[in-house]
């Protein structure tokens, strides 16, 4: 696969969010304000990048190698929970400006499925090294965009009138619906 | 213990009915409900990590330090996931090809962690097996319900299991498919008047 079309299909055409479904609690739970909403895709492409690298390089060179796949799910998820704590540690020391804007996302992290997702789909694929990575950073890139998107949509919403019934995540995930409606037509370009 | 362990279990169903009371672990409900095989697969294999990850938390509740709790429930659950990932290998081959990536992402499902923090970590061992029952036997009956709505409207039939299945067109010819229903956008939007329908019946 060209790279040209793994940037179109990672960022577009396969959303991880609108298209695959990744990591919707924190695109429904961060999206209500638009500075949360830019905090939080920052932390998910920082730490995204990371752990697709690392546990790439961990499956391959070490879960294969001693043929221990089926510890897979276990040893990523540790991986990413150590990682994100590890990255908290270090931005906390080492760039405090950094970490004043992603602090409080990194925790909520761990438990975001687009970053676990993105792992899994790296070896599930068979990507080569550096199609992994750069995987791992645009579809870290596209779920940032739905989710800055969606949060200007929604500050929106805030003043129209709603019918009761559908008001809060309701009319939320019907948004997101007409957004994943609008990525949709990217399908025919890979 | 005010509470019998009836009323734990049937809260599950009704009272915090999750997905739709409890707003939560939305991933797969969107993900994998395009047919109603899938949204029960997926529903049956949510239930069995969630019992056993209550059952374990419980048990072990005087063991586990507070300030290492998460962590510690994050190895418990992903060890029921592993062991429901390969039971599913074994004997459910083709049903885990369809859920693929959702399987190991049950890790990261906030409802089994949500309930091992907020109730099992509390409580004893029977009424915490209850919760976990009815909290993944909701879950599996809304997973069901939203993957049948779905695939009837845009496939026009319905997958019970393996070749259990119905066709729409057999009993109306002149049914045309709604194919926005099985579609990515489709998932948002039937989760959404759903929830409103919730909301209606609620109120």
């Amino acid at each position: 696969m060209g790279y040209l079309e793994l940037i179109v299909s990672c960022i577009f055409v396969n959303n991880i969010l609108l298209a695959q479904f990744l990591g919707n609690c924190p695109f429904l739970g961060t999206s209500k304000k638009m500075e949360t909403a830019v905090g939080m895709a920052g932390a998910v492409v920082f730490v995204t990048v990371l752990a697709g690298t690392i546990t790439w390089i961990i499956y391959h060179q070490i879960l294969v190698k001693f043929d221990l796949v089926y510890l897979r799910t276990f040893s990523f998820i540790l991986i990413i929970a150590t990682l994100v704590q590890f990255v908290e540690m270090f931005l906390k020391k080492m760039i405090p400006v950094l970490y004043a804007g992603l602090g409080i996302f990194l925790p909520l992290i761990t438990t975001n499925c687009a970053v676990l997702g993105i792992c899994v789909i790296n070896i599930d694929e068979e990507f080569t090294f550096s199609e992994a990575v750069s995987a791992s950073l645009f579809y870290a890139v596209g779920f940032g965009l739905a989710l800055i998107l969606f949060a200007g949509i929604r500050e929106r919403i805030l003043l129209a009138r709603v019918p009761k019934a559908l008001q809060g995540t309701s009319i939320a995930l019907i948004t997101a619906g007409f957004i994943s409606l609008t990525f949709f037509a990217f399908r025919g370009m890979v | 213990m005010a509470k019998t362990l009836k009323q734990e279990f049937t809260k599950g169903l009704w009272k915090d009915l999750p997905p739709f009371r409890l707003v939560l672990g939305l991933c797969p409900v969107l993900g994998v409900t395009t047919t109603m095989e899938n949204g029960l697969g997926m529903g049956v294999a949510t239930t069995f990590v969630l019992c056993g990850s209550n059952l374990l938390v419980s048990l072990l509740r005087q063991a586990i330090p507070p300030r290492v709790r998460i962590a510690c429930f994050v190895i418990i659950i992903a060890a029921f996931v592993t062991v429901v990932e390969l039971l599913m290998q074994a004997y459910t081959y083709p049903l885990y090809l369809k859920l693929g990536v959702f399987i190991p992402l049950i890790v990261v499902n906030c409802i089994v962690l949500g309930r091992a923090e907020a109730f099992a970590y509390k409580n004893k061992v029977s009424s915490s097996v209850a919760d976990a029952l009815g909290i993944g036997i909701g879950f599996t009956l809304s997973l069901s319900l939203l993957g049948s709505l779905r695939e009837l409207l845009g496939n026009g039939s319905l997958t019970i299991w393996g070749d259990l299945s119905y066709s729409i067109i057999d009993v109306v010819p002149s049914f045309q498919p709604f194919t926005f229903a099985t579609q990515a956008p489709g998932a948002f939007v039937c989760l959404g008047l759903m929830l409103c329908i919730i909301n209606l019946i609620g109120k």
